[in-house]
């Protein structure tokens, strides 16, 4: 768990890079800092593991003050992963991956067990890739090896500023649905900086959205979705907000409070979805008029329903009217 | 060509002896240079207001010609009884290796990619584990570079060294022009070039060996 507690930092007199910012990272989860460049995402992030210095406030981690920590110690506690991968050249990936464990005194024994169970992880072979250098590798290789790297010695805390900031949008979707894989084994608390919003819809249990150093809200992504706070969210989300939301659905959300419509046998142009689905791909799917009709199919392949534009409406509608009658009740 | 024959037969012992002379004298001074430029180098990197100022100092030690240096040796280390000969020759080297030296060492490491160092802190390297670790072996390219400059150019220097008695090869040369024996002039002239070149490739050799292949690109 990582708590900030009323945290500031001041560059002298005038400038206020981050304001009184005061949220908690859950056990476990994943907080992503979202916001334009300048409104202090990565100083906050790099305050924890005090890569930057504390003016004002305090930061928790697992119950300890970070500043009674000694530093080094700190670092070694917490999994730092960054855009550039810091992959150092001059070692092989195995170096590079053992090189906290390594600092930290492990057997060679223990690092060689470790290193290929993080291998097991990152879906690349142990043997294989262990002497090559990072050159050999292709950016999205290195990416999965910057992130083994930073779960070498068991963190509980993980530290990670835009970590598939560079990769191109393809390989970027697909190691991020890997790391969301690798995060569901390894249960790690998470602090996760990004620009994109759709990665932070994507990964976030719940999204801190800065300007300025000040937190505009905090929130899990669909409150932030379905309810703005102020004005500044609301235009950081775009006027297609609704539309990002549908990502944070699936077909079986849908079933499950509005039910599928019955499967017409007459109609020969058909087209199937998988349950597990998100309702923005399946809304688009239903937009491109790819079919007469589209049938889902759960994960045994047996059909069990139609989706239509209507229910992702009604789907749609009754979310968010639901939810603002739910908060105005509370 | 046969009076070159007669001319290396003769003195063919004398211009190893010379040679060796020669080898030994830079390869001294290189040694003691490295051992006061790589750390000095490496430690500039933490105070920039020094580095400015070293860095300024061995320049203008570098801009002073050979044989006025070494004019300026002899009334100094004649105190100590050390006037010509070795000693002020060997601290003259030292001196003009400093500048290749230490800015290559200091360039090499404050050149390091911000985030690979951002990484090394991060991942809690003290500050010694990252500099042995990551940033010299990582600069190790350009701090060889700047060996090797300082060895060739000493190859060069002490050749004037043979004035105030240092010997090595300028022995043959300044006593070739004072004889006027162009058979020794050349014969020091060439075994000064090729004791550079070799010195030059064994250096890069050892450059190959202890920087990993990644960097060498």
């Amino acid at each position: 768990m990582i708590s900030f507690k009323n945290v500031t930092k001041r560059y002298g007199e005038e400038i206020t890079a981050i304001d009184d910012v005061d949220f908690t990272v859950e056990e476990g989860k994943i907080v992503v800092l979202l916001g334009p460049s300048g409104c202090g995402k990565t100083t906050l992030l790099r305050m924890v593991n005090r890569l930057e210095s504390i003016s004002e406030g305090e930061i928790i981690i697992n119950g300890e003050n970070s500043k009674d920590l000694d530093a080094i110690e700190l670092r070694r506690k917490i999994g730092y992963v960054i855009q550039s991968n810091g992959l150092f050249p001059n070692m092989t990936i195995e170096e590079n991956v053992m090189l906290v464990p390594d600092l930290l005194g492990w057997s060679k024994k223990d690092k060689r067990e470790r290193f290929k169970y993080l291998m097991k992880l990152s879906g690349l072979d142990a043997d294989d890739y262990g002497k090559r250098y990072p050159h050999e590798l292709s950016g999205g290789q290195q990416q999965r090896i910057g992130v083994v790297r930073a779960l070498a010695a068991d963190p509980p805390v993980m530290l990670m500023d835009e970590p598939f900031g560079a990769l191109d949008p393809i390989i970027r979707e697909k190691i991020q649905d890997e790391f969301l894989q690798i995060q569901r084994e390894v249960k790690k608390t998470i602090l996760f900086v990004s620009h994109d919003i759709d990665e932070a819809i994507k990964m976030a249990d719940k999204i801190v959205l800065l300007r300025d150093g000040k937190i505009m809200q905090f929130d899990t992504p669909s409150k932030m979705l379905a309810h703005p706070k102020n004005e500044f969210v609301s235009q950081f989300f775009g006027k297609d907000r609704a539309i990002k939301g549908l990502s944070l659905h699936t077909v079986a959300n849908l079933q499950e409070i509005i039910g599928l419509g019955p499967v017409d046998e007459t109609i020969q142009d058909t087209k199937t979805i998988n349950v597990h689905q998100d309702l923005r791909n399946t809304l688009s799917m239903l937009l491109n008029q790819e079919a007469d009709q589209v049938i889902v199919k759960d994960d045994n392949g047996e059909n069990i329903g139609t989706i239509t534009i209507d229910l992702v409406q009604k789907y749609l509608h009754f979310e968010i009217k639901g939810k603002i009658s739910a908060s105005q009740e509370g | 060509m046969e009076n070159w024959a007669r001319f290396l037969e003769v003195n063919a012992p004398r211009i190893l002896e010379l040679t060796i002379d020669h080898a030994v004298l830079v390869s001294l001074a290189i040694i003691v240079a490295l051992l006061i430029g790589i750390p000095l180098g490496i430690y500039l990197t933490t105070n920039q207001y020094l580095a400015d100022t070293v860095l300024q100092i061995a320049s203008i030690t570098l801009t002073i010609p050979s044989i006025a240096l070494f004019g300026v040796m002899i009334p100094i280390f004649s105190i100590i009884n050390q006037g010509i000969g070795f000693v002020p020759a060997f601290v003259a080297l030292v001196l003009y290796s400093q500048l290749p030296i230490i800015r290559n060492t200091y360039t090499g490491i404050k050149n390091i990619n911000p985030e690979m160092r951002d990484a090394a802190i991060g991942m809690g390297m003290k500050t010694h584990q990252r500099l042995l670790r990551v940033e010299i072996p990582n600069a190790m390219p350009v701090i060889m570079a700047g060996v090797r400059t300082a060895v060739v150019m000493n190859i060069g220097i002490a050749v004037i060294a043979a004035y105030i008695g240092a010997g090595g090869l300028g022995v043959l040369i300044t006593q070739g022009i004072s004889r006027n024996d162009i058979y020794m002039i050349i014969s020091g002239s060439i075994a000064v070039a090729i004791l550079a070149i070799i010195a030059d490739s064994i250096l890069l050799l050892i450059q190959k060996r202890f920087t990993k292949k990644v960097l060498a690109d």
